[in-house]
């Protein structure tokens, strides 16, 4: 797989060297000189949040929601104790860039977290870390006790009077966990089900106590910010939609990766970067921001660039930024029908509407997948949507519906050839 | 009912959290627990329960909503394979026919000497790798063409 790190979270990473991802490394590329900068210049916790919000960095888990004004509206004066959370479950299909952070640059992770500590007053954090890639969780212990050894974390880190405690927790296989109210609950040793927001996470979180969560990649761009400047940030990307961000290719390109671009980055020169497509085919869908972002048609596709305002102009959200590849022999009944049995098997169950309609949502693709599909299913599948979506506790009903709306959209009549025919025109999944 | 080593795991997931949180350990204890036994029965889950001071019916929720705790007997390798939509498009239901015939069961199922189990996973977050398959719900390994599963069955003893 391919690294291609041209942007702050992989900034100077020598991917070559295994020891690149050790502390000591991470130093040695300009590592924890933001954490020292702030504690030796005194730089005030407002200080450090408007530099935050000066980066126009917005959120990198899927939701793209602007980082420095979630810190500020952690209530700072809370008596009580308050909690930093990092979102590494990272479980939507196509989505893999956390995964390589804290493989390969955790301490980014770590010093990121640990400037949002002291930005928000928090003294405790925890690393919510994806069960199936438990190798990458004891890396990210291995890093941790680095950190704390050299005096990064703990009590009075680096003689001053500011203490930051982090640990890692992982999850072990369920896809709601990513939803953060549902990683908060599994957090506390919980099933995952996510809770009614309001209250949001700022004011009860974790242990009903005032939690900020950012993700991973939030979080590990953050140093980068301080050390040279929320502006500096702001211009390798375009306004509102600040700096680099790592996009997860997959599917039928030559060289699948997570590439580290600026926002804005024609999606054209993306695929170009991954080597094309695999065996010179043609282009036909992309799925642009993980499987739950509607998928768009190679011609809207090769009109955009890579960031929140283009892609969500074009209908679909850029999301985690997981960019799903797919050529001119895929069949799109087959692709959907895999993805409705994914939201059927990873519904929590805790709603009606999303426990009982991504089954008949996967239900109803799967019998026109095999020749079975009546007449009336599309308005069906159309109809169930609109039962799901907007009427659960969390987001997953809608990311369930959101699949089966972009291909009714813009492949409806490959739906519609199969229901007649009885078959498909192009093959199955292998 | 389990190691000294597994208890102490155990004591270090639970210093992680705050003393009157201890149920926080929950997840991590019953990962030592099945990592140690294979998988989880009930009587495994209500040790591990009491070890943590939680109600049984608390630990046995956690084991049965999180789909990597095994609660049946598996074999001694417990293969997990991909396929999920950006795996499927690298070959990741190849990955499993292959895996089915070689082994001569179907997901779900454990071979007659009790080496193998089979079973289907959702995304594991490492598309990138496709397509992957995790050997005992920790150990991944990537690009898994029939030719890299001839090898890794090979290493699995």
């Amino acid at each position: 797989m391919t690294i291609y790190a041209k942007g702050v979270v992989f900034e100077g990473v020598d991917f070559d060297n295994p020891n690149h991802w050790r502390l000591e490394e991470y130093v040695k590329r300009g590592g924890y000189a933001a954490l020292k900068k702030i504690l030796n210049e005194k730089i005030t916790q407002d200080e450090v949040i408007a530099e935050v919000k000066t980066s126009s960095l917005r959120g990198r888990g899927g939701a793209g929601f602007p980082t420095g004004l979630k810190w500020s509206f952690m209530p700072r004066n809370f008596p009580g104790q308050k909690y930093l959370v990092c979102n590494t479950d990272e479980g939507e299909p196509g989505t893999f860039k956390d995964l390589d952070i804290i493989v390969s640059n955790p301490h980014a992770l770590i010093e990121g977290m640990i400037i949002g500590g002291y930005a928000m007053g928090i003294t405790v954090g925890y690393n919510y870390i994806h069960g199936e890639v438990f190798e990458a969780y004891e890396r990210f212990e291995e890093a941790l006790e680095e950190a704390r050894k050299a005096g990064f974390l703990g009590d009075n880190i680096l003689g001053t009077d500011f203490c930051f405690q982090l640990h890692a927790h992982h999850g072990y296989g369920a896809y709601i966990c990513g939803e953060e109210t549902a990683l908060l609950e599994s957090l506390e040793g919980k099933k995952g089900q996510p809770r009614f927001k309001p209250p949001f996470p700022a004011s009860f979180g974790l242990y009903g106590k005032p939690t900020t969560i950012n993700n991973t990649e939030t979080f590990a761009s953050v140093p980068y910010i301080i050390r040279e400047g929320g502006q500096k940030f702001l211009e390798l990307g375009k306004p509102n939609n600040g700096g680099t961000k790592l996009f997860s290719v997959s599917g039928h390109v030559n060289r699948p990766g997570n590439y580290e671009i600026p926002l804005g980055t024609p999606f054209a020169d993306l695929l170009e970067m991954c080597g094309g497509m695999r065996g010179g085919k043609k282009l036909k869908a992309v799925i642009p921001g993980g499987s739950s972002a509607p998928v768009l048609p190679a011609e809207i596709m090769m009109q955009c660039t890579m960031d929140y305002d283009s892609i969500a102009k074009a209908g679909s959200m850029l999301g985690s930024g997981a960019v799903i590849v797919m050529d001119e022999t895929v069949c799109m009944v087959s692709a959907l029908e895999r993805l409705s049995y994914f939201y059927h098997e990873e519904s929590c169950g805790q709603c009606t509407p999303c426990r009982e309609g991504t089954g008949w949502l996967y239900r109803i693709v799967h019998r026109i997948a095999h020749g079975e599909g009546r007449p009336e299913d599309l308005e069906l599948l159309a109809s169930i949507g609109d039962n799901i979506a907007g009427r659960t506790i969390c987001a997953l009903g809608d990311a369930a519906v959101f699949p089966v709306r972009g291909m009714l959209k813009h492949f409806r009549s490959e739906f519609e050839y199969m229901i007649e025919h009885k078959k498909s025109q192009f093959a199955a999944l292998s | 009912m389990l190691s000294q080593e597994s208890l102490a795991q155990i004591d270090r997931e639970l210093a992680k959290y705050p003393a009157d949180q201890r149920r926080s350990a929950i997840m991590g204890a019953l990962r030592i627990a099945q990592t140690e036994k294979r998988y989880l029965t009930n009587e495994l889950i209500e040790f591990v329960a009491s070890y943590v001071r939680i109600p049984p019916v608390a630990a046995y929720e956690v084991a049965t909503f999180y789909n990597m705790y095994d609660r049946k007997p598996v074999g001694k390798y417990k293969l997990t394979v991909c396929t999920n939509l950006p795996c499927a498009l690298s070959g990741g239901y190849t990955t499993a026919d292959y895996l089915k015939q070689k082994l001569g069961i179907g997901f779900g199922e454990t071979t007659a000497d009790g080496k193998f189990t089979l079973a289907e996973g959702e995304c594991m977050g490492a598309c990138g790798y496709a397509p992957v398959m995790l050997v005992n719900n920790h150990s991944m390994c990537n690009h898994m063409t029939p030719d890299a599963i001839d090898k890794k069955l090979a290493e699995l003893e």
